[in-house]
């Protein structure tokens, strides 16, 4: 087929990812710092000193941002994709979101991120087109189509917000596919043929459980169930408000007020969780500003008995899937473990204990890399979608829709028309008739939930089916067709019956951008210009060149430059010389590997900083001057930082 | 989010212009697939009308037809072909959901022959009636009666924090009970699925209508169950 490579990626609460098909086998592309994973983090650059509309940084140097200027920097916005505005209040006590003051209900809410506002679909298509050009640059070539994937329980205005994210990131989104699912497609890819799976995927903010039919490559799913607020964020905001307590407590220090320090405390609570996993115990030790010392240690037992609540309410949702699909524990033949927070020994033991694993002489799958399968999955997907690979051609995903779909009938109660665990596209007819002799308009409410009241479900949308010729009250018959296609968004069409006419259907979604707002919110145009793709490339290499020798020349005036051994500056002049040597050339390849040997050689250095910059901003040394020995040096579009919090 | 589809359906095939009868899902002649053909969902599968099903080949044609009709096979094809691979896709599922499940695949096939089943009945503008007295099957009248007084009593007590050990053993008993009729119903209902499946004309329209009544027991023997369950499990 003419058209390119169709990419896979994963986007995700804490980290996104994209990926692709590299003949049989699905890989992930780096970013140019060389690391899989992109924050999904995004900062807003300061005004340019000429003026004009500042720049979005994205990923690692977002979150360096994070503790210098936090009130330019937003992370974690998959947790308000789709959402409305009453929805979002409950995050912001422990989110240091900042919603747009002039936000009216029934508007998609909007983000205060330093001058600008920006709506939470615009902040994910930053994150997808630093994945696009991650990709654009690793192929050299345009990428315009991807799969992207969503949490399994995302409800529909949730997965139309990520579709509108992906258009305003200039990339055509074949389809969106379920992050448990996709990652029963990457383990799928080299086992064996049949069986009955349940894929545990408890990720930075989400948390899904899928149970799967395997059977010569269809990859039916039974039933899916979760809960879209509930992830590893919960567990460290409860280390962290134990901190913040405990600060106050002990030493009369209130650090709510500070966003800066917050933020070092939260990457310390971070750090201490993923210490956790391996350690016995983690230990806080942390000057605050008025110079005493906070310092706490962290048993891992502690630990285990604070998270339980929290791991917990995993429980229930395994339970009603199993129940849904009709099996027992004991028909699960494999357990597959998907996203960061399945790495917690307490989590492993949970589900264990659920699927009765050890008792059977069974081992939850931990193989592929937690953070990444998804994507590895997303990339399989896209190949079956691009209709290319023998890898792929004998596969097929047949996945359901997690929410059943209801109209909200006399009394308010719900009248269920598609039930949840439905094999997806799935539709249902309902017919409609006039109370009122010589009425034109039905009023229909269409709502997704499983409760029975449909002011207690989540609204979709409310329409007028319009022009119903008049009659006698109860005569004219109105068909109307629902239908949830592969995405597991919902379309609806009508017709009057008897006069054969198709009704006209004005729609209002409760929640959501119309196709008018999301075309003026696409990304810079100049994305898609194609002809000059090449010299677009080229320059944007050299600038990152640029941009990373700036920060090397400046790198002596750091305190941590003295931290570094006489070998370690030897090499890092070693690299900058060479790159120096190529960045004027035409070779892209070579300007790319020297700026990657460069990212490399600095990396110490980077972390040094990074450190010497977290305690700085606790101590409350001042957050200008701690920005001062970070500012100049970070700018940087890509990482001069750890590529992980560890 | 939303729009409207159009299901015209061409009498030629669009693709080749041949003429094709509406019941098939890709064109005989040039093998394009088509839009969603008229028909019942027992047509889908090249079935005629039954009770007894072979869930086994079932499943297999299913996964067969899957593989070729899914929107995933069209991700890069026309317009047109996009859009009648999703409708034909929702259509194999909906009928697949249908037949696989006995309940349901009985009740359709009522349905399709002009029954109006229980609940059903309700949904055009109205709520339900779950409760509705005049649908106590007749033999079942004094015990449901008796039931239902010792479910409210069994309530008021567990409001009150009371805890009554006869009443919980009754209730446990009346649901065993209750149980067992339940199945006797699935076993009527199956060999009327036989007398169907064999009958002709007049044997089929007297298990039809037996059948109606079947389901009709069932629904409320369940919703029974369900609330005697759900007082013993609060």
């Amino acid at each position: 087929m003419a058209e390119g490579r169709v990419v896979g990626i994963d986007l995700g609460t804490t980290n996104s990812l994209v990926a692709y098909m590299q003949g049989d086998a699905p890989v992930v592309i780096p970013g140019v710092d060389g690391s899989n994973l992109v924050p999904s983090v995004v900062a807003l650059d300061p005004i340019p000193a000429g003026g004009g509309r500042p720049t979005v940084t994205v990923g690692n140097s977002a979150r360096k941002a994070l503790i210098q200027t936090p009130e330019r920097v937003i992370y974690s916005v998959k947790r308000l994709m789709g959402r409305g505005l009453e929805e979002i209040q409950s995050e912001l006590k422990m989110f240091p979101f900042r919603l747009a003051d002039d936000v009216e209900e029934g508007e998609v809410p909007r983000i205060t991120l330093g001058e600008l506002k920006f709506t939470p679909p615009e902040i994910s298509a930053y994150v997808l087109r630093q994945l696009k050009r991650n990709a654009e640059r690793f192929f050299g070539a345009p990428v315009t189509q991807a799969v992207i994937t969503v949490p399994a329980y995302f409800n529909d205005a949730q997965r139309q917000a990520t579709k509108d994210a992906g258009r305003m990131a200039g990339l055509e989104v074949l389809r969106l596919v379920n992050e448990p699912t996709a990652a029963a497609l990457a383990y799928g890819l080299d086992r064996a043929k049949a069986g009955t799976i349940a894929v545990y995927d408890f990720g930075g903010g989400t948390f899904d459980i899928s149970i799967l039919k395997l059977r010569d490559g269809i990859f039916e799913v039974q039933s899916t169930n979760g809960d879209t607020h509930l992830g590893g964020d919960d567990i460290d905001n409860l280390l962290l408000t134990i901190a913040l307590d405990e600060i106050y407590a002990e030493h009369g220090v209130d650090l709510r007020g500070h966003p800066g320090a917050v933020q070092a405390l939260r990457k310390a609570a971070i750090d201490a969780k993923i210490s956790l996993s391996t350690e016995a115990a983690a230990h806080f030790d942390i000057e605050l500003p008025n110079g005493d010392r906070y310092q706490r240690e962290i048993p891992r037992a502690v630990f285990e008995l604070l998270i339980e609540p929290v791991l917990e309410r995993t429980a229930g949702p395994c339970k009603q899937a199993l129940a849904d699909a009709g099996i027992t524990p004991e028909q699960i033949d494999d357990v597959v473990m998907v996203g960061g927070s399945t790495r917690i020994p307490a989590v492993r033991q949970l589900v264990d204990g659920l699927f009765h694993l050890s008792a059977r002489g069974k081992k939850p799958h931990i193989e592929l890399n937690p953070d990444e399968v998804v994507a590895l999955g997303a990339a399989v997907q896209a190949d079956i979608l691009a209709g290319a690979s023998t890898a792929t051609e004998e596969m097929l995903l047949l996945d359901v829709t997690p929410l059943s779909l209801g109209i909200e009938a006399l009394g308010g109660t719900v009248a269920r028309i598609i039930q949840r665990n439905s094999t997806i596209p799935a539709s249902a007819t309902e017919h409609f008739t006039t109370g009122v002799d010589g009425q034109t308009n039905v009023a229909i409410h269409v709502v997704q939930g499983e409760r029975e009241l449909a002011a207690d479900c989540r609204s979709l949308a409310r329409f007028d089916l319009k022009g119903i010729p008049p009659m006698s009250a109860g005569l004219p018959r109105i068909e109307v067709k629902f239908l949830i296609d592969a995405d597991g968004i919902l379309h609806v069409s009508a017709r009057e019956q008897r006069s054969g006419k198709a009704a006209e259907i004005e729609v209002k979604p409760t929640y959501g951008l119309t196709d008018e707002q999301v075309e003026s919110m696409i990304l810079d145009s100049f994305d898609h210009a194609e002809d000059d793709f090449a010299k677009r490339l080229l320059i944007e290499t050299r600038n990152e060149a640029e941009t990373i020798l700036t920060a090397v020349e400046r790198a002596p005036q750091n305190p941590a430059w003295q931290l570094l051994t006489d070998e370690e500056r030897r090499i890092v002049a070693e690299a900058r010389d060479q790159l120096n040597a190529v960045k004027t050339g035409e070779d892209l390849t070579a300007i790319r590997n020297a700026t990657l040997a460069l990212d490399q050689a600095t990396r110490r250095f980077a972390e040094l900083m990074m450190d010497a910059a977290v305690s700085g901003a606790i101590r409350g040394k001042t957050m200008s001057a701690a920005g001062e020995e970070l500012g100049e040096a970070v700018t940087a579009p890509h990482a001069m930082a750890p590529a992980e919090f560890k | 989010m939303l729009k409207v589809i159009d299901s015209a359906v061409p009498v030629a095939c669009w693709s080749c212009s041949i003429g094709h009868n509406d019941f098939t899902l890709f064109c005989p002649h040039c093998s394009k697939i088509q839009p969603p053909p008229g028909g019942d969902y027992f047509s889908v599968f090249g079935l005629e009308p039954r009770l007894n099903l072979d869930l086994a080949a079932l499943e297999h044609e299913f996964h067969r037809l899957s593989r070729k009709l899914h929107p995933d096979r069209f991700a890069r094809a026309q317009e047109n072909e996009r859009e009648w691979s999703l409708a034909d896709t929702a259509l194999l599922n909906d009928a697949y959901r249908t037949l696989k499940e006995p309940l349901r695949r009985t009740e359709y096939l009522l349905k399709l022959l002009g029954a109006e089943i229980g609940s059903d009945a309700g949904t055009e503008q109205g709520g339900h009636d779950k409760k509705d007295l005049s649908r106590v099957p007749a033999d079942l009248l004094e015990e449901v009666f008796e039931l239902n007084m010792q479910l409210e009593e069994m309530r008021m007590a567990r409001k009150l924090g009371e805890t009554d050990p006869e009443l919980q053993v009754s209730l446990e008993r009346a649901k065993r009970k209750f149980d067992v009729l339940l199945s006797e119903v699935d076993q009527d209902l199956r060999s009327q699925w036989q007398v169907w499946d064999e009958g002709d004309a007049a044997v089929r329209k007297t298990a039809q209508k037996l059948m109606v009544a079947l389901l009709d027991r069932r629904r409320y023997l369940s919703n029974l169950v369900r609330d005697v369950t759900e007082t013993l499990g609060a």
